[in-house]
């Protein structure tokens, strides 16, 4: 027990006192925390949030023992800087740490995984240092790690929200990102992680993923992510992977994909994009099924032909075929990429013209002798009516 | 000028050509928003109805009613009133007639299914995209004596602005793709009104897309506080300087 | 009243008036008559200011004209083929140019009246024929009692009752001390009703006179037989 009335005033003194097992509880009220080391496998409780302030010297708290357990902790004021990437709660080299429902403010980098496995983030809500850009770490890092939970955790005001780097085997859900300077969500290296029911909102450059194989993506929402270079999602030598009953709303560029291959894309939803989807040549074997396509500027633009990749049964809005059969599929192909689409990516002066008369014109007259827009870009089984996600 | 104003009204509002543009646009305008669910993208339709029809019909509603109004004009040279009070008459009268129109047409539907900025601004670019093709009108009619010529030149005009000059505009575009162009294409904007009005509503609707790399270029300019006045003040400026030119020609005319 | 100086006026490469030196005085019915294209209309237009002179002024009771509109509150202007707003009604027609016009002190409605055209008002001007138009057009140059009175080819369209109506309108208001101008290709409405006659010939006055010193000039009883005459020498010319 520790609060600022009682014997034991001080956190670094209870884990001086405690052994192994052993269950510290904390009252409201503010304790200074500079780098406090936590090497035996405690229980850590907060009551009515204490404040564990770091006092901007260095880290507040770095866990290095397995099974530990923090909880309802108000984590401040981790030092900045770019020399190291100080943190409110650091977790080194360990097993089945669990971190749930803190708090943490005005921290360098919110929760930095390092080397662990088996651990749950659960309930955190973080709050970046505002500084700007260069000057803000991720909300929840990993780096080399294996099978963690992350769950429920709102980051927000960070550079990434969630970061991750040679993580395997992990399942993020129901977080919400928003409002971070660069990514939502960015990770490298991270191969066979599942992301569940996130939302992805208001951040500087959308979501980014490089570098990995086997994601699984479901029920997530990418939204108004606007910008630049913005995307809903960008995928970027990605492969293996499905992508299944996402939305994407009001993002410039709704998926971005480079050099990814072998990616379902189904069910998902993308609607009122500057571009739905932006696919370069370079992606081969992906397959896109039962979308739907709505009220996007446009919605598909790619650099050149495309090679094995299928869409089928999407919907899109802009179809305007026929279905003489009556078996809900239209009887002549779809081509999402406009000829409008391909010369804003030559010239990207030209979107002047977005909307006008002329382009119409030459969208219309593209479309009934093609030549310039790539051939393979093609959804060959369109469906009439939107699919039911 | 208001007197007569009155009566072009008067006489405009009750002839079938206005009543069927009115019940046209409105006919337009219900359809494609009770098409779609989403109300944006019956709006983005309907923008484009708005950018091709309004400057046609406006344009050629306008010229054919001068000349048919070119007896009762000269009827009322002969009154005593003066020349500019009868063309500013007209004019006044020909505007409020298409801009009610204009408002029952779309104003009512948008109202009713998009009552936000985005609607609110496509009416004040259809507005403004009406009285400057009016007042192109007025251009053409007085500069022509003969009726087929002017309602030729006004197609010519209508022709010009919406398809011709974006075809321009695109070679141009080509043919200097690399150069910076920022303030190159915001002049280019400026010289077509229909091409002002559209970026006006888009700075509106396109948000997303327009955030794209030359897109931003866009919308700190079009979006900033001194860019929607510079476009109105622009648009403006194509409501009033053909009248203004149709109005020294008519000063000097011999009916 | 009015008097022309020195007119002149081209249309292009046609020169319609060469230089008119013309005095009208109050309490004249002049009748001008002229070909086709020798300058008629051009002149009853540069009076009434829808046509522009290229040289020279008119004065309506010695004031120029230029640049001045209220002076055509003294004029009442008949014209050749009457056009008014379709959808209007005969009604709303009078309504509208007594709003428009309110200068006059005293309406003269009496012509109006003769036509029996309040009987019509609720007719729109669109299904109206020619005649009832001509009607409303010869009304409305009376109705504002004006001091000048401009009619172009008035009688042209009416019915031959109407006609005599209008005569006697026309033959009233010269005994009122007003001056009327009138164009007509009809020599015995000529007769009836002119005391001075105004030929003008490839855009000059050929001959402005009394039609008393037409005929003795002449030495023909009848003015349509002088001015036929008169014709023949200055085409010989």
């Amino acid at each position: 027990m520790v609060c600022p009335d009682c014997k034991v005033k001080q956190l670094t003194e209870a884990l001086d006192l405690a052994a192994d097992y052993d269950t510290i509880l904390i009252k409201k009220g503010i304790y200074s925390s500079v780098n406090t080391e936590i090497k035996k496998q405690v229980v850590i409780m907060g009551e009515n949030y204490p404040i564990i302030d770091g006092q901007e010297k260095d880290e507040v708290l770095v866990v290095k023992a397995d099974n530990v357990t923090l909880s309802g902790l108000w984590v401040k004021n981790s030092k900045r800087g770019s020399m190291k990437d100080y943190a409110g709660i650091r977790v080194v080299d360990s097993r089945n740490v669990k971190i749930i429902n803190c708090k943490l403010e005005n921290t360098f980098f919110g929760i930095y995984l390092a080397n662990s496995k088996n651990c749950l983030i659960s309930g955190n809500h973080s709050k970046g240092a505002n500084y700007g850009k260069s000057d803000t770490g991720n909300g929840v890092q990993l780096w080399k790690c294996d099978s963690i939970t992350i769950e429920n955790n709102h980051m927000e005001g960070h550079r990434d929200g969630i970061y991750f780097e040679f993580a395997h085997f992990c399942l993020i859900e129901k977080n919400l990102c928003e409002k971070n300077f660069r990514y939502g969500l960015h990770f490298m290296f991270s191969d066979s992680d599942i992301y569940r029911q996130n939302t992805f909102q208001n951040n500087g450059t959308g979501v980014a993923v490089m570098y990995t194989k086997n994601v699984e993506m479901y029920d997530n929402i990418f939204r108004n992510n606007w910008g630049d270079a913005a995307y809903g999602l960008l995928l970027k030598d990605i492969s293996n992977s499905i992508i299944e009953r996402n939305t994407f709303t009001n993002n410039t560029v709704g998926v971005t994909m480079e050099g990814s291959n072998r990616i379902t894309f189904s069910k998902n939803n993308f609607a009122s994009n500057g571009y739905a989807l932006k696919v370069m040549a370079n992606c081969i074997g992906d397959t896109f099924m039962y979308n739907n396509f709505t009220a996007n500027t446009f919605d598909a633009a790619t650099n050149g032909e495309l090679r094995e990749n299928s869409f089928k049964y999407n919907y899109w809005d802009k179809y305007e075929g026929y279905d003489l059969n009556r078996d809900k599929i239209g009887d002549i192909p779809f081509r999402p990429v406009s000829l409008y689409s391909m010369i804003i990516e030559q010239m990207p002066y030209a979107v002047m013209l977005l909307r006008s008369f002329t382009v119409e014109i030459l969208n219309r007259a593209e479309k009934s002798i093609p030549g310039i827009v790539p051939e393979t870009f093609q959804d060959y089984e369109p469906m009439m009516k939107p699919n039911v996600l | 000028m208001f007197k007569i104003a009155k009566y072009v009204m008067y006489d405009i509002l009750r002839s079938k050509v206005l009543i069927a543009y009115s019940l046209f646009l409105l006919l337009v305008s219900f359809s494609l928003f009770s098409m779609e669910e989403n109300s944006s993208k019956s709006l983005i339709s309907l923008m484009s109805v708005v950018m091709i029809i309004v400057p046609l019909v406006s344009i050629i509603f306008s010229t054919t009613y001068f000349y048919n109004a070119y007896q009762f004009i000269e009827l009322l040279v002969a009154q005593p009133i003066s020349r500019s009070s009868i063309l500013l008459g007209e004019f006044l009268g020909v505007s409020v007639s298409l801009l009610t129109a204009l408002l029952i047409g779309v104003g009512i539907p948008v109202l009713i299914y998009a009552p936000d900025s985005t609607g609110f601004v496509l009416m004040i670019s259809g507005f403004a995209l009406t009285l400057s093709f009016i007042s192109l009108a007025f251009f053409s009619s007085v500069a022509m004596r003969d009726k087929a010529k002017g309602i030729g030149m006004s197609l010519m005009l209508w022709f010009y602005f919406s398809v011709i000059y974006d075809g321009l505009v695109l070679g141009i575009l080509f043919s200097f793709n690399e150069y910076p162009l920022e303030k190159a294409v915001i002049a280019l904007a400026s010289f077509n009104p229909i091409d002002l009005g559209r970026i006006i509503i888009l700075m509106k609707m396109d948000i997303s897309a327009l955030m794209g790399l030359t897109g931003a270029v866009y919308k700190q300019f079009f979006g900033s506080s001194f860019g929607i006045i510079y476009s109105l003040s622009i648009m403006l400026m194509w409501i009033i300087t053909p009248l203004l030119i149709a109005l020294r020609i008519f000063k000097k005319k011999n009916l | 009243m009015i008097r022309t100086e020195r007119l002149e006026k081209s249309f292009g490469k046609l020169h319609v008036l060469k230089g008119i030196d013309v005095e009208f005085k109050a309490g004249q019915v002049v009748s001008v008559i002229g070909h086709n294209g020798s300058g008629k209309t051009t002149l009853i237009k540069c009076i009434l200011g829808m046509v522009l002179a290229d040289k020279g002024n008119i004065y309506v009771d010695e004031k120029s004209i230029a640049g001045d509109f209220r002076y055509r509150e003294n004029i009442g202007y008949m014209p050749q083929i009457g056009h008014y707003p379709e959808n209007m009604k005969i009604g709303q027609i009078f309504r509208m140019m007594k709003d428009l016009r309110k200068n006059a002190d005293v309406l003269d409605e009496s012509l109006m009246e003769e036509y029996k055209l309040s009987e019509l008002f609720e007719k729109p001007m669109h299904a109206l024929s020619g005649g009832t138009t001509q009607k409303v057009s010869a009304s409305l140059a009376f109705l504002f009692n004006p001091k000048v009175l401009i009619l172009d080819e008035p009688t042209a369209g009416l019915d031959p009752l109407a006609a005599e109506i209008l005569k006697t309108k026309i033959i009233e208001a010269k005994s009122k001390g007003k001056l009327v101008i009138i164009t007509s290709h009809i020599m015995s409405e000529v007769e009836e009703m002119a005391d001075t006659v105004m030929y003008l010939y490839e855009g000059k006055v050929n001959f402005y006179n009394s039609v008393t010193e037409l005929k003795k000039q002449t030495g023909e009883e009848k003015v349509g037989k002088a001015i036929a005459k008169i014709m023949k020498e200055s085409a010989h010319v």
